[in-house]
């Protein structure tokens, strides 16, 4: 058993990234996930690990000196929250562009623009359909608890280096300031020279060796018809994205007539919901979505011919809803899906999901 | 004396450095950038760092200067090099990294993220081609654009009212205390050319020793966002040009420590 | 005192006529051809050969890198 700890959810993301051998963390303060620099300005990695820390001028700098350290083969993250987002998008398009591995964290808050510091979910498009310009996704994770923050760090990592992409962890104002009990990962040495060129010497600027040729991390070609290549090349990617690395918990789905489904903090109002109706006699299940891209939209799929409906729980106005009925489409069913969702920091209640199925499902 | 007896490998002076890759160059005929290029070419072999050499190219017409300097490079968003050269040489602190950029990058969308970098004291080479234009839309105004001068966005020429005033980057730059050496060149000469390399070169030599931010301004011409000619462009520089962005050291931390608070 | 002569090889193909190299030299040796080459440049070459004295100054201003210098001492 690892070092259990009670701790932030956003000061386990610092611990987390330095104990999975991260080499830097650049990033930006904002609400509600400054606590993540804030804790590992305390670490000090860079004398333990060798991990380099460093507050930049803005998002927009953040970002790009993620592409900079990523480009040469480094473990690079940075978080934020939803407007520091926003602004991080350009770079995060050069960075899936030049296929660059990566982590990006969004303690997301209340929008639009400035908004509110209170939590929400209302940056699921922007997560999980590209955010910026052009054709790419970005490996989207929804932690659920504190551990899940800890755990993900390193998952997110090894997708991107697998995939060459970047990976974000799609999580909320409430996780991030919510203290539970973590049990730590043992420290994994950051990556050696030589090691780094193992993994990733094809394509990194690790320094022009006579034995090969430059290397040169761009998004840019000139030749339409190259980059249409670029563009498929991509795409082939993002379906053995989808093929392999989807992932989410089925909660009483078996006997379930109604399926909730719901990531992240709505995932664990729902799961008081399930009591709260299967109280009243109402069978209900929860999906909830681990990768929100990819979307386990075969399970929803599988689900839909045998359940009466279901109700995708978000804090927003009803993104994720979208997916959930393009996986009920999938499925060539007719099941009904509705949307109960809270916006401008305001969190679900159980009470409110519970009646929420008994007005769109039961009384009618 | 034949010609034949005169162009012998035993005689050869002047060749291009075996580090710039053998490719015509896409800029347009007497383009400065053509110039700067074959400098850091030359550099990079003279100091023999092709190894640990890594270079940020901006968006711009350099976009390209990565097909033609034979090492590892990274393209940069616009503006962003200085922040992606942050992020490289933080992490790889043991290689040389340098940056690329025009007036339109550095000057205009890229002015925090110079201005941050710089101040922090990066340990980066800095080269910034001025050329008072953006030549690679098609010739629109740029911080840099003189007073007066016509461009696509000003074709009446810069209005100050409307526009501001030129913005001399490298004056500011010189001022932030993280700045080891801050040098303003031209390369339309041979004269200049040969100096110009040498403060490139001091440039480069001050990031091997670890001493901080170098920055290497180049006023240069864009004779086809000016409408003129190579030759015509160069006088015309000489004339409007230098009395603005005044060529010369800004600050060099060999030869005078700063004064206090600089 | 010793003489000095020189040569300067221009890459056709790689001139793009621009002339900075007809202006650097000192000794007026470089001279735009009435010809073209192959994209249609007026390329740099020595008209007055014989003037050369190798100082290498068309080549260093030269923004394409298409021109080698030779000198001899004798």
């Amino acid at each position: 058993m690892g070092e259990l700890r009670l701790m932030k959810g956003n000061e386990v993301l610092a611990e987390a990234a330095i104990r999975c051998g991260c080499d830097a963390y650049f990033g930006y303060p904002i609400t509600p996930q400054s606590e993540v620099m804030e804790t590992l300005m305390e670490q000090k990695p860079w004398e333990s690990t060798g991990m380099v820390v460093l507050q930049a001028e803005s998002e927009v700098a953040s970002i790009n000196m993620v592409y900079g350290a990523a480009a040469s083969g480094k473990k690079a993250m940075t978080s934020s929250s939803s407007p520091g987002i926003s602004l991080m998008t350009e770079g995060i398009s050069y960075i899936a562009g030049a296929e660059l591995p990566c982590l990006i964290v969004n303690v997301q808050r209340g929008g639009p623009g400035l908004g509110t510091i209170q939590p929400s979910q209302a940056d699921y498009f922007q997560a999980v359909k590209g955010g910026g310009h052009g054709d790419y996704r970005l490996i989207t994770l929804a932690p659920a608890s504190v551990q899940e923050m800890h755990d993900f760090v390193k998952l997110a990592f090894d997708l991107a280096f697998k995939y060459r992409n970047p990976s974000m962890i799609l999580t909320d104002g409430a996780l991030g300031q919510m203290m539970e009990k973590v049990e730590l990962a043992d420290y994994t040495p950051r990556r050696t020279k030589e090691e780094i060129i193992d993994q990733c010497g094809s394509w990194a600027t690790t320094g022009k060796t006579s034995g090969r040729e430059k290397h040169v991390i761009t998004s840019l070609e000139m030749d339409s018809h190259k980059m249409e290549q670029n563009n498929l090349r991509f795409q082939d990617k993002f379906k053995n994205i989808e093929a392999n690395e989807v992932r989410y918990e089925a909660i009483r789905c078996d006997d379930a007539e109604l399926i909730l489904v719901a990531f992240g903090t709505s995932s664990r109002i729902c799961q008081k919901a399930i009591e709260l109706a299967r109280d009243k006699g109402i069978k209900v299940g929860l999906i909830r979505p681990i990768t929100l891209y990819p979307f386990p939209t075969a399970i929803i799929a599988e689900l839909a011919p045998r359940v009466k409906g279901f109700l995708s729980v978000e804090m927003s106005a009803g993104q994720m809803v979208e997916d959930v009925k393009l996986a009920v489409y999938n499925a060539r069913c007719i099941t009904p899906v509705e949307h109960f969702g809270r916006m401008g920091g305001i969190l679900p209640s159980p009470n409110e999901v519970v009646d929420a199925l008994e007005s769109k499902f039961l009384n009618q | 004396m034949d010609i034949n007896d005169i162009i012998k490998p035993e005689n050869l002076v002047y060749d291009k450095s075996p580090l710039q890759i053998d490719t015509i160059m896409h800029y347009c005929p007497g383009c400065s950038h053509g110039v700067v290029h074959k400098l850091v070419a030359e550099i990079i072999e003279e100091l023999g760092i092709q190894e640990d050499t890594i270079g940020v190219s901006p968006v711009g017409c350099a976009v390209f200067a990565y097909n033609y300097i034979d090492i590892d490079w990274q393209q940069a968003a616009h503006g962003r090099a200085p922040a992606v050269a942050t992020g490289i040489a933080r992490t790889n602190p043991e290689k040389i990294v340098f940056t690329y950029q025009g007036d339109g990058d550095l000057a205009s969308i890229g002015a925090g993220e110079i201005l941050h970098a710089c101040n922090r004291g990066e340990n980066i080479v800095v080269i910034f081609i001025n050329n008072a234009i953006y030549g690679m839309t098609g010739g629109q105004m740029a911080p840099t654009t003189l007073i007066g001068q016509p461009t696509s966005t000003s074709p009446n020429g810069r209005d100050v009212a409307l526009n501001g005033y030129p913005m001399k980057m490298t004056e500011i730059i010189a001022t932030l205390p993280g700045t080891y050496y801050v040098t303003r060149q031209s390369v339309h000469t041979a004269a200049t050319v040969r100096k110009c390399k040498k403060a490139i070169k001091k440039a480069f030599q001050n990031v091997i020793a670890k001493k901080g931010t170098s920055f290497v301004e180049v006023v240069s011409t864009c004779n086809s966002g000016w409408k003129m000619t190579p030759v015509g462009a160069n006088t015309w520089m000489e004339e409007n040009m230098f009395p603005e962005y005044v060529p010369g050291d800004l600050k060099d931390n060999d030869i005078q420590k700063p004064a206090s608070g600089n | 005192m010793a003489k000095v002569r020189g040569a300067v090889v221009v890459e056709k193909e790689g001139c793009k006529g621009c002339s900075l190299c007809v202006e650097a030299c000192p000794q007026e040796v470089l001279a735009l051809h009435k010809e073209v080459n192959s994209r249609g440049y007026h390329y740099s070459y020595m008209k007055n050969p014989e003037e050369c004295i190798g100082c290498s100054n068309c080549g260093v201003v030269c923004p394409d890198t298409c021109i080698t210098v030779y000198r001899v001492k004798f």
